[in-house]
This record gives structure tokens, sequence and C-alpha cells, in this order.
């Protein structure tokens, strides 16, 4: 497993209600989002539910156009894409060796959603040169 | 004339922490020629050294991804915006059912 970092990720409300909705929408698939918010101190504050253009249950690839779409959204509301979150339908809320692979950003908030159980779990990785580090997950008021 | 250039998180350190820059050039490559030229460590994050567009990388003119446009030779004017965003891929494959 990872090693357990210092920063905090807090996740409104909505967005993660948002989230988690999106991912149990997209099975037997894996879904995928965005979030936007602040980076320093993490909040995210708004999912953005996008589409899987993989259209796997083994992967993800988020649709270009709702990157942008996204992007463009939060910029407009000042904030900013501070992560992106996808769910594992049958496995740990913990990053494979494909999602280290292909992190794009260091900056960004790696959110998983495992719905192998009853019981959605959610977890948050930092994912820096191929290191995880997880993070705790604050619901905050929306 | 200078067209905008969206930067996306993971490239704005290398221009002092700017979300937006302006870049000359007649076409896609030569905006983004002149990025590099303006911000060297960017080189290699969007176009590879065979001169091709990075796999892990759209960029779109307006709200047209370039990939279906001309790609690196598509033209840009004043007033375009040029926006730069992460491919954004993963996925539980590796690990096996139950992992």
């Amino acid at each position: 497993m990872g090693v357990a970092c210092d920063a905090v990720l807090y996740l409104a409300e909505p967005a993660y209600l948002c989230m988690v909705g999106h991912c149990y929408d997209g099975l037997p698939l894996e879904a995928c989002g965005l979030l936007g918010g602040r980076p320093d101190p993490a909040r995210a504050d708004i999912c953005y539910p996008a589409r899987n253009a993989a259209a796997s249950a083994k992967l993800y690839t988020v649709e270009p156009r709702d990157i942008l779409h996204a992007d463009r959204d939060a910029e407009a509301r000042g904030m900013e894409i501070i992560g992106v979150f996808h769910s594992h339908t049958h496995t740990d809320a913990y990053p494979s060796p494909t999602d280290v692979a292909q992190a794009p950003d260091p900056g960004w908030h790696y959110v998983l959603v495992s719905l192998r159980d009853i019981a959605p779990v959610v977890r948050s990785y930092r994912i820096v040169d191929g290191k995880i580090a997880e993070e705790p997950v604050v619901l905050a008021g929306g | 004339m200078p067209v905008e250039v969206r930067l996306p998180t993971v490239l704005r350190q290398y221009a002092g922490g700017r979300a937006s820059v302006h870049a000359n050039g007649a076409t896609i490559g030569e905006v983004l020629e002149d990025l590099v030229r303006q911000f060297p460590p960017m080189a290699g994050h969007v176009v590879t050294e065979d001169g091709s567009l990075h796999k892990f990388v759209n960029v779109y003119k307006d709200d047209d991804d370039i990939r279906y446009l001309d790609k690196l030779d598509t033209k840009v004017e004043d007033g375009h915006l040029v926006t730069i965003l992460p491919a954004v891929a993963g996925g539980a494959t590796d690990q096996a059912p139950g992992a």
C-alpha cells in the first residue's frame, strides 16, 4: 500500500453524492469524472461527471470534450480542476498500475470509488513520480 | 498576432504560475513552438521529439480538438483560443477481481 500524507481532501457533500451516483449509474462499466475546486487547501466543490470514452469495465478514458467543458466551467467559477475520480467495479479503491502510469498531473487528487461491496468505498490519493500517498477525505458542507 | 494559450495546471509552473499566456504562430504547431521558445521547460510535454502531438495531451482550437482538424497544421488567427489539456485515463485493468 502507499504511504499516508499530511494533506487532506475536503469534498463537498453534493460533489460526493454526484460522484458516487455517477459511478453507480455507470455500472457495469467504469465511470469517471473530474473534480473542480481550489488546490490549497484542497477542496473539491464540484463534481463533473464525464463519459468514459473507453466504455470498459476495466479501463476509463475521460471523454476529451468533457475535460474541456469542465475546465472552462471551473475557470468561469474562479476554480480549477483539482482531480479526477473513477470507479473500480470489482476491486479495491486503490490506484492500479495503469492509474499510476497514466496519472497526468502530480498536483491532482486521484479519487477512487470502489463498488465491490454493498457500500461504496471512497479513497483519495496523491500520485507523484509513481509514488502513491493516500490522503484522508473529509466531507464538507456544500 | 499572438493567440491566447490556456495551459493545464501541470504546465503552469513553467510559465510563472500563469493559467494563460500568448504565443505567436499561424498554425497550432508554430504556436506550440513559440510556447517552448518562451518557456523552454515545456519542451517535450506537448509535442514529442519527433514533432507529433503527445498522446497524453489534447489541444483545442476554440471548441475543436485539433486531431479532428489539421492536427498541428491547424491554422489559427488572432482571437482564437488554444487550450492544452491532459488526457485522463486509467482503470483497474491490472488488478484481479477481488484484489
